[in-house]
């Protein structure tokens, strides 16, 4: 069971949160404008590595709110969490930022690997 | 027989010879000693046969002394808390303990299936597999035979009364694992300061050292291991765990441990006691406190004789905790869970009197109890010289150790001369006679290659073979963590490598050998955990113990024997799914190369097993006919449980009425003194009907739905889910996910609303309201509310932070109460209500803030059931009241309460969707009729993929009506819809078979015939007088008038025709009265 760290509340148990699957998969500003194959991308396609993977998570069973944590698929480390641009964020283009440190995070939101 | 336990030693051992223990095993009177395992008192009394192995029935005998034992798998108890398949070696003997063997029939002595042994050749590896494939449909058969005749132990049939717990803790270091290694590692950290768990499978401390005769500083081992124990004891943060096997290793340093709290020799006390508990509270991601006393789960009925008042489902007493399952999140863990010996591969090594060494010597010394008069033992390296010094002191007669190194042992092998034991150095044992009792051993000289043949150069007589192969450290959970193993060529083991998560490994499972490295290795690992944890370790000094010198081990994997593999009397590697070495070679012949392959075709492993004492011998076996190394084929994935675990200990408290939390309206108590069923829709108990009378639900149901459309009925609907979404860009959010025009409601105004899923699907569904021109009420299904909740956040927090728009859940917080039908604005005028409530001033989908029989109440006109009807929503401590008026005032009109099904059976003959009974996730709102709701003027979250080519297929399943052509069936829901009856028709099979009943024998004689669809929803309708259906039918919304074909089990496909989804009052006048 994963430990995991909501920048708001702290590290809680895996139980307490739902999964939100793979973060910075960005809602095309025009679907309509989109083909079948590019609003199948956006739909279906994601990254799945064998890796570093950063996703969406959702303390459900506490302060209910969306965050981002980086975990390893493979040994299921948690490298970080991050907390997802707000309001101000998003006016400015968005900008994650490492709930520990406070630093922008390296990857802009909507960046898909 | 009872009392004499002929096999007691007089003196020794760590049995209480003043508290004789009775018990009974297979209707046989015994009796054993406080302190005693129910093996150890087995072997005192004599006892060899303890059961039949698993596929050839042969007679087995007790093997080893703790988890690794493979053969005395007994069923403990009777009735309702007999316990199956528990290991003899670590069932502690209680008072009146009554066990019995499982395998065999009619008994262990004389069973039926030994016929299996003599045709073993024919039973080899995957024969299940090979015979029992054909006919398919005989599988079920088969299988039925084939279980009953291996005869595992009994699953009770009655409820589990004991109690069982969960428990959640914290700690720094956890220690797995209570041996010299183990003792030292806790001590280390505990005197650092360290928060320490230390857990033990076994009911004392100590391990290995309670059958060990050597000294620890200058003391005898146990008194040692008393004495760290009550160091330990002291320290203030540090819980002691006996009886307690921690059997999974998780993620993120999870480990769960399984306690057996009634596991003392007198059978009652929890040993969880207050002075030794966790400290908790300190730590911010600590679980629920739980003090024992005070819950339900208190302590025995002793300590409590007055405390009646525990709740569950144990009224009349306390009962104490049988089993407790601790979860713990641990910092750093140390992993000291020891090793297991491993058996020799010689011909016969499974007849019962054929022991490992350290067995032997734990039998001995912590037991007192003699397994053999006269041994033999068989050894590729010195620890089982220990055996034969441990039985010549006792008293048994060692007729001669067989040695295959021709260096044989160091110092203990000039011990063993010296007390004139005879050695055979560069010899083996290949073969032992005797069928359900050792009587002798083959002896033949080795010459280092396994796979050559023999003649043996003498017999010896003797009762007993003792042996051992080396031994494996136990990396169980290093591995089940996730860490990697290395092969070790001196020691010829795998020992812990790497590990990915916070964990060290310590002691013999670490890989050393002698006392005085474990104890070294114990203190290295404590320092090592609290140094990472930032601690400064406490300078201790492990303690002095002999270290001895010892000759290396030899690879011995398979013993030669008189003919070769496939032909000498069977060699096993796995006792207790009877694999030989002849299976693993049959399996390589045919083709299995993989490990874990080889592995499922032999079941090398299974069962209690799971790789503890045949693992490396199979692994070895393997290696050698394929001409690898052993490191080459590897070994199989070790996963959790290290081992059995009771169901009862993984349900803990979540059992009968804590199963899952039950959710009550605030009417509930009315529907439950008018004796409603309850149906249960996403943990809420809602009234599924209200019977009169002796009425049967049909009956009840009828009368329901008849009041509803020719007077007035009232219905509980406050489970659906009510959201209120408020802030300056509601409008904006809302449009984005409703596909209706939200922005045009003015305010007042209900609406039907639909939200889809990116994917185009239909989500959820209900009426939406605008409060204000900022402020809108939502309300989802029941079973969805929680779900939309999130769904709806999920977006605003990731997608769209920049709208300012705030949700709260109302779902707990305001009652719904639904009064329907043509007389429902009578029975509110009649109460009182300050708006006006006719047609023009209060229209149809609307909604008013209200004051009915003086109680504020908000007021929706809506109708989920085609008629007149109001939605009273009001606070929870005023609904019953509330309620109670309202059937007050409609008794002129025969109001009547109706459940779920009504609600169901009326909204069907509307055509109104349930989402998730007549939807499943792949269903468009086109596919339901629903265009109307699809704005043109926005997006909508789902909208583009309702242009996907696949969601504008015109075969798509769509929504329909189905009437049953003899107006008489009500399809079963789920019904499968096809367009010719083909070959299911009555004359095409009367040809073919005639008396065919619709066995599934039967269909697999027929052409698959495709479907076009399946019944969603279907009710006899009280008002139509003829069944109704809902369908969704390939192409359907262009088939109205069709006919296509219902397939019914064991009877004629029912013609159908296809009809439009809406049955009663098509124009929807009712309603807007
Ligand atoms: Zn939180």
């Amino acid at each position: 069971m994963l430990l995991i760290d909501c920048p708001w509340c702290g590290s809680r148990a895996e139980t307490e949160f739902s999964y939100g699957g793979e973060a910075g998969i960005v809602r095309p500003a025009d679907p309509d404008a989109l083909s079948d194959a590019e609003w199948a991308d956006y739909l279906f396609n994601r990254t799945n590595p064998r890796g570093a993977h950063r996703e969406l998570w959702n303390h459900a069973q506490g302060c209910r709110r969306w965050f981002g944590v980086e975990r390893d698929t493979v040994t299921y480390r948690i490298a970080r969490s991050f907390t997802l641009p707000d309001a101000a964020g998003a006016a400015d283009g968005g900008v994650e930022r490492d709930f520990e440190t406070g630093d922008p995070t390296d990857a802009e939101p909507g960046d898909r690997r | 027989m009872t009392g004499a336990q002929p096999n007691r030693l007089p003196t020794g051992g760590r049995v209480d010879r003043s508290r004789p223990l009775g018990f009974r095993f297979d209707g046989n009177a015994l009796q054993g000693f406080a302190g005693d395992t129910l093996a150890s008192a087995l072997i005192a009394n004599d006892v060899q046969l303890v059961g039949r192995s698993f596929k050839l029935r042969r007679p087995r005998g007790i093997v080893g002394s703790g988890a690794e034992e493979p053969n005395a798998i007994l069923q403990i108890g009777e009735g309702a808390t007999a316990q199956p398949n528990l290991r003899a070696t670590q069932v502690p003997l209680r008072d009146g303990l009554v066990a019995r063997t499982t395998r065999g029939w009619p008994g262990v002595r004389f069973d039926v299936g030994a016929i299996n042994d003599t045709f073993g050749r024919l039973l080899g590896a995957g024969f299940y597999y090979k015979t029992f494939m054909y006919p398919r449909a005989w599988w079920k058969l088969y299988e039925h035979a084939i279980r009953r005749s291996a005869g595992f132990g009994a699953a009770p049939t009655a409820p589990d009364p004991d109690c069982y717990e969960h428990m959640n803790a914290h700690c720094d270091v956890l220690v797995a694992g209570g041996g010299p290694a183990g003792l030292m590692a806790a001590l280390t950290a505990a005197k650092s300061g360290a928060r320490v768990i230390l857990a033990d499978e076994q009911n004392e401390f100590g391990g290995g050292l309670l059958a060990c005769t050597d000294q620890v500083d200058g003391a005898p081992a146990a008194e040692w291991v008393a004495a760290v124990v009550d160091e330990l004891g002291d320290c203030a943060d540090c819980t002691l765990l006996p009886r307690s096997t921690v059997f999974g290793y998780h993620d993120h340093n999870f480990l769960t441990i399984a306690e057996r709290c009634r596991d003392h020799p007198d059978g009652s006390a929890d040993a969880f006691s207050a002075t030794n508990r966790p400290a908790a509270g300190d730590d911010s991601t600590a679980g629920r406190q739980h003090d024992p006393r005070n819950g339900r789960t208190a302590k025995g009925p002793d300590d409590h004789p007055d405390s009646g008042a525990a709740a569950g489902h144990h009224q009349d007493t306390v009962q104490p905790v049988k089993e407790r399952l601790w979860r713990i999140r641990a910092r750093q863990v140390v992993l000291a869970q020891g090793s297991f010996e491993r058996p020799l591969v010689f011909c016969n090594n499974d007849r019962p009197g054929v022991m490992l060494a350290s067995a032997v010597s734990t039998w001995i010394n912590r037991y007192a109890v003699l397994p053999g008069r006269r041994a033999v033992v068989f050894t590729n390296n010195d620890s089982a010289y220990r055996a034969a010094l441990d039985l010549t002191e006792a008293g048994a007669e060692v007729a001669a150790v067989v040695d295959s190194r021709r260096g044989g042992a160091g110092e203990l092998g000039r011990k063993a001369l010296d007390l004139g034991i005879p050695v055979l150095q560069g010899h083996v044992v290949s073969d032992v006679a005797g069928r359900q009792r050792v009587s002798g051993a083959s002896i033949a000289r080795w010459a280092g290659d396994g796979w050559a043949t023999v003649k043996p150069t003498m017999r010896i007589d003797c009762d007993l073979v003792v042996m051992s192969g080396g031994y494996s450290p136990a990396v169980h959970l290093h591995s089940q963590a996730g860490g990697q193993l290395d092969w070790d060529e001196s020691q010829l083991g795998f020992l812990p490598a790497k590990s990915v998560q916070a964990n060290v490994s310590a002691g013999a499972g670490n890989g050393k050998s002698s006392l005085a490295e474990c104890l070294a290795d114990g203190v290295r690992a404590g320092a090592e955990t609290v140094s990472k944890l930032g601690l400064e370790p406490s300078p201790i000094e492990a303690p002095a113990a002999g270290n001895i010198d010892e000759n290396p081990i030899e690879a011995l994997w398979r013993v030669p024997a008189v003919r070769d593999a496939d032909r000498c009397p069977k060699q096993f590697i796995d006792f207790q799914n009877d694999t030989s070495v002849a299976d693993i070679k049959l399996a390589v012949r045919e083709g299995y190369r993989n490990v874990e392959h080889v592995k499922r075709y032999t079941a090398l492993g299974f069962g209690t097993d799971q790789g503890k004492l045949g693992n490396i011998n199979g692994m070895a076996v393997l290696a050698d006919i394929l001409g690898k190394s052993i490191p080459e084929v590897g070994t199989t994935t070790f996963r959790p449980a290290y081992t059995p675990v009771s169901f009862g200990v993984g349900a803990g408290e979540s059992v009968g009425e804590l199963y899952e939390p039950v959710r009550k309206t605030a009417i509930h108590e009315w529907h439950e003194a008018a004796g409603a069923p309850m149906e249960v829709v996403g943990q809420w108990h809602r009234p599924w009907y209200f019977p009169r009378d002796g009425e049967d639900m049909h009956a009840a149901v009828a009368r329901e739905c008849l009041a509803v459309r020719n007077s007035v009925g009232i219905m509980d609907a406050s489970t659906l889910g009510k959201i209120d979404a408020a802030g300056p860009d509601v409008v904006e959010f809302l449009e984005r996910i409703y596909t209706h025009d939200v922005g045009l409601m003015k305010v007042g105004r209900c609406a039907y609303g639909i939200m889809l899923g990116e994917d185009g699907m239909l989500m959820d569904d209900g009426v939406m309201a605008r409060r204000g021109e900022h402020r809108f009420y939502l309300t989802t299904t029941t079973g969805g509310a929680a779900n939309v909740l999130d769904w709806l956040e999920k977006w605003l927090q990731t997608e769209w932070p920049e709208l300012q728009v705030y949700l709260t859940s109302l779902t707990e917080h305001y009652s719904t109460i639904a009064v329907a039908g043509p007389h429902s604005r009578r029975v509110l005028d009649k109460l009182g209500c300050d708006i006006a409530l006719d047609n023009e001033s209060f229209p149809f989908m609307r909604m008013k803030p209200a004051t009915l029989a003086g109680i504020p109440v908000t007021l929706f006109r809506v109708s989920f059931s085609g008629e007149l009807a109001y939605e009273i929503n009001i606070e929870n401590s005023l609904a019953l009241a509330m309620w109670e008026k309202l059937m007050d005032a409609g008794r002129e009109f025969e109001i009547t309460p109706y459940g779920t099904e009504t609600m169901h059976v009326l909204r069907a003959e509307k055509g109104y969707v349930i989402v998730g009974q007549d939807t499943d996730g792949s269903v468009t709102p086109v596919d339901l009729g629903m265009n109307r709701l699809l704005s043109n003027e926005k997006d909508f979250l789902g909208k583009r993929s309702l242009r996907r080519p696949d969601c504008l297929r015109e075969d798509r399943k769509q929504l329909v009506g189905l009437l049953s052509s003899d107006a008489r069936t009500v399809l079963p829901e789920g019904t499968q819809l096809i367009d010719e009856a083909g070959s299911l028709a009555r004359g095409h099979r009367r040809a073919k078979r005639p008396a065919w009943r619709g066995s599934q024998l039967g269909h697999r004689s027929r052409e698959p015939i495709p479907m076009c669809g399946h019944v969603t929803s279907s009710y006899q309708s009280a008002c139509l007088g003829h069944p109704i259906a809902l369908a969704l039918v390939a192409g359907g919304q262009s088939r109205k008038g069709a006919t296509i074909h219902a397939a019914l089990p064991g009877r004629d496909p029912l013609p159908v025709e296809i009809v439009a989804p809406v049955f009663y009052d098509a124009g929807g006048q009712r309603q807007h009265v």
